[in-house]
C-alpha cells in the first residue's frame, strides 16, 4: 500500500513537470496552431541558466538559501521568456502566411539550433546541479517526499492556478483564447494579434523555465539534450489532454507522469519511456482529440 | 457647407486581388458622416471583400481608401477600430469558445471607460434582451438568431464611428431580421454611419440613405435608397420581379 502510495507521489510530481512543460506547447498550438517543438529545448535553457546562475555566476549552488534559489528562478525564468519572445519573432513570424509545413520544419530548426549551440556554449558533458536541498522533507509511515517533491508540487500547482486565472479570467486571456478561435475576427475587436501571440510564447517559455528547474533539481543535472525526451513526451501530455486546451495539458501531463511511474514502480523501468508513446499511439487510436479535446478536431 | 460635408470615408478605384481572381475592379463610392449607405449585388459581386478592404483584412491591388481624411494604406484592422471604424463581419464571427458576455466585453476591447461600458452593455441587454438570460453561456450554445444578435451588440459595444455590417440578415427568420433592421436604424439615429452590405435588396434599399449596386467588382448604378427601389432594372435583377 504504501509503495503504491509512493509510486503516486512519485509519479504526479513528474507529472506536475510534464504538465508545465505541456501547457507551452497547448497554449501556442491554440494561438497559432503550430507545434513548437523547440519548446523542450526553452526548457533545457531554463535549466542551464538556473545552472549557471547558481553555480557559475554566484556561490548559490554551494550555499542554498529559499530567497536564492527563488532569485535564480526568476532570472532563468526571464531569461527563458525572453528567448521564447525572439523565437517566435525572427523564426515563425515571417512565416506566419506560410504554408504550416514551413513552420513546423523550422521549429524542428530551432530546435537543433538550440541543442547543438547549447552543446557548442555549454560544452555537452552533464553537469551537477542543485539549487533545492535534497533532502526528505516528511514521511508519513514509510511515504517519503522530498523537499523537491514537496516543491514541485508547490510551484507547479501555485502556477498553473496563476495561468487558470490569466488565461480564463483576465483582458489578455479572453483575447488568447479569441484568437486561439479566429486571429482574423479577433483583430476586428481591437485585438492587436501579434501582441497575444507573442505574449503566449513569453509565458509558455517562462512555464518551460520553471519546469526545467524543477526537473534538473529532481534528478540533479543539467545538459544540452535534456530537453529532448521531457519536450516529447510533454508533447504527448498535450495531445493527451487535447492539444489547445489548457485544463486538457495539466491532466495529460499529470496522467503521463503517474503511468510512466508505475509501470516502471511495477514492471520494469527500461519501460519507462516507452509508455508515453504507447499512449500516444493509443490515444490517436481512440480519440485523437484528446481527453478534453474538442470532437470537431483541427487538422495538424 | 461644403467643408463640414467632407465624406467619413471614401473609396476611390479599389482593386482587390484574391491570387489570380480579380473581385473589386476600380470600385469608388463615398459615405457622408451620419448616413446609412447599402451595398447591394448578386454573391461574388464584391460587397463582402469592399468591406474587408476598408477594415484593413485585406490589402488593395489598387486604389486609395481615406477615413476622416486619412489614408488607410497599410493599416492593421485593430488600428482600424482605435479609429471608430469597426467590421462585423459575415458568419456571424461570435466567439464560440467564449460566453455572450465574454464576447460582448471582447467588442469594447479597447475602451477603458468602465462606467461606459456597463452602460453600454445594459443598452445592449435593453436591445436583445435574450442575450442578458444567456450571457453565462458560450456563445456556441446560441441559435444562429441569437448569434446575429450578439454579433451586433458587440459590434455596438465599440461604440464605432463608422460600423460596417455584412448581412445582418443572413439566415434569420423574418421577423427577427425585421427587429435587427429596426434596430439599425435606431442607432443610425442615434448618430451611427453605417455601411450595410446586405442579399436582401428591399431591406438593404429601405433604410438606406445612399446605396451602390456592384457588378463583378465596379460601381454599375447609385442613388439614394428610394430611386433604387424604383428603379425598373433593380426591380428586376434584385427585387424579384
Amino acid at each position: 500500500m504504501i509503495e503504491l502510495l509512493q509510486h503516486i507521489v512519485d509519479g504526479l510530481s513528474l507529472g506536475a513537470i510534464y504538465a508545465l512543460i505541456a501547457l507551452g506547447y497547448t497554449m501556442v498550438y491554440g494561438v497559432l496552431k503550430l507545434i513548437n517543438f523547440a519548446h523542450g529545448d526553452v526548457f533545457m535553457l531554463g535549466a542551464m541558466m538556473g545552472y549557471y546562475a547558481s553555480a557559475k555566476w554566484s556561490g548559490e549552488a554551494q550555499n542554498p538559501s529559499f530567497w536564492g534559489a527563488a532569485l535564480v528562478g526568476i532570472l532563468s525564468m526571464a531569461i527563458c521568456g525572453v528567448v521564447g519572445f525572439i523565437i517566435e519573432r525572427v523564426a515563425y513570424r515571417p512565416l506566419r502566411n506560410a504554408p504550416r509545413i514551413n513552420s513546423l520544419i523550422t521549429a524542428i530548426g530551432v530546435s537543433f539550433l538550440l541543442e547543438y549551440g547549447g552543446q557548442n556554449l555549454f560544452g555537452p558533458t552533464p553537469n551537477p546541479f542543485g539549487i533545492l536541498p535534497r533532502r526528505e522533507a516528511l514521511n508519513l509511515g514509510g511515504l517519503s517526499l522530498g523537499y523537491v517533491d514537496v516543491i514541485v508540487f508547490v510551484v507547479s500547482i501555485a502556477l498553473m492556478l496563476i495561468l487558470q486565472r490569466i488565461v480564463f479570467h483576465t483582458r489578455i486571456g479572453t483575447a488568447m483564447r479569441a484568437v486561439s478561435w479566429n486571429a482574423q475576427v479577433a483583430s476586428l475587436m481591437g485585438i492587436n494579434t501579434d501582441f497575444i501571440i507573442s505574449f503566449t510564447f513569453v509565458l509558455g517559455s517562462v512555464l518551460a523555465a520553471a519546469a526545467g528547474l524543477l526537473y534538473a533539481s529532481k534528478y540533479p543535472s543539467v545538459h544540452p539534450l535534456m530537453g529532448l525526451m521531457p519536450g516529447l513526451k510533454a508533447f504527448v501530455a498535450a495531445v493527451l489532454g487535447g492539444i489547445g486546451n489548457v485544463p486538457g495539458a495539466m491532466l495529460g501531463g499529470l496522467l503521463l507522469g503517474l503511468a510512466e511511474q508505475l509501470v516502471a514502480g511495477y514492471w520494469s523501468s527500461s519501460w519507462r519511456d516507452a509508455v508515453a508513446f504507447a499512449m500516444l499511439i493509443i490515444i490517436l487510436l481512440v480519440k485523437p482529440s484528446g481527453i478534453l479535446g474538442r470532437s470537431d478536431a483541427e487538422k495538424v | 457647407m461644403s467643408e463640414a460635408s467632407a465624406p467619413l470615408l471614401k473609396i476611390e478605384n479599389l482593386d482587390v486581388h484574391y491570387g489570380a481572381i480579380h473581385a473589386l475592379r476600380g470600385a469608388s463610392f463615398s459615405i457622408a458622416q451620419g448616413e446609412i449607405v447599402s451595398l447591394i449585388g448578386a454573391n461574388g459581386a464584391g460587397k463582402t471583400t469592399t468591406l474587408r478592404a476598408v477594415s484593413g483584412m485585406l490589402k488593395p491591388s489598387a486604389g486609395k481608401i481615406t477615413y476622416r481624411g486619412e489614408d488607410l494604406a497599410g493599416k492593421k484592422p485593430h488600428q482600424l477600430v482605435a479609429k471608430g471604424l469597426c467590421h462585423a463581419p459575415e458568419g456571424r464571427g461570435v466567439f464560440p469558445n467564449l460566453t455572450v458576455l465574454e464576447n460582448l466585453h471582447l467588442g469594447a476591447f479597447l475602451r477603458r471607460d468602465t462606467a461606459a461600458i456597463h452602460e453600454d452593455l445594459e443598452k445592449g441587454f435593453g436591445l436583445f434582451p435574450r442575450l442578458r438570460e444567456r450571457a453565462k453561456q458560450l456563445a456556441g450554445t446560441l441559435s444562429g438568431g441569437e448569434q446575429q444578435m450578439l454579433a451586433i451588440a458587440r459590434a455596438l459595444m465599440a461604440r464605432p464611428t463608422l460600423l460596417l455590417l455584412d448581412e445582418p440578415s443572413l439566415g434569420l427568420a423574418p421577423q427577427i431580421t425585421e427587429a435587427i433592421f429596426q434596430i439599425i436604424e435606431d442607432i443610425n439615429r442615434a448618430g451611427m454611419t453605417i455601411l450595410l452590405v446586405e442579399q436582401n435588396a428591399h431591406l438593404a434599399l429601405g433604410i438606406a440613405h445612399h446605396a451602390h449596386v456592384l457588378e463583378t467588382g465596379s460601381v454599375v448604378q447609385s442613388g439614394t435608397g428610394r430611386e433604387l427601389l424604383k428603379s425598373p432594372e433593380i426591380r428586376r435583377a434584385y427585387l424579384g420581379e
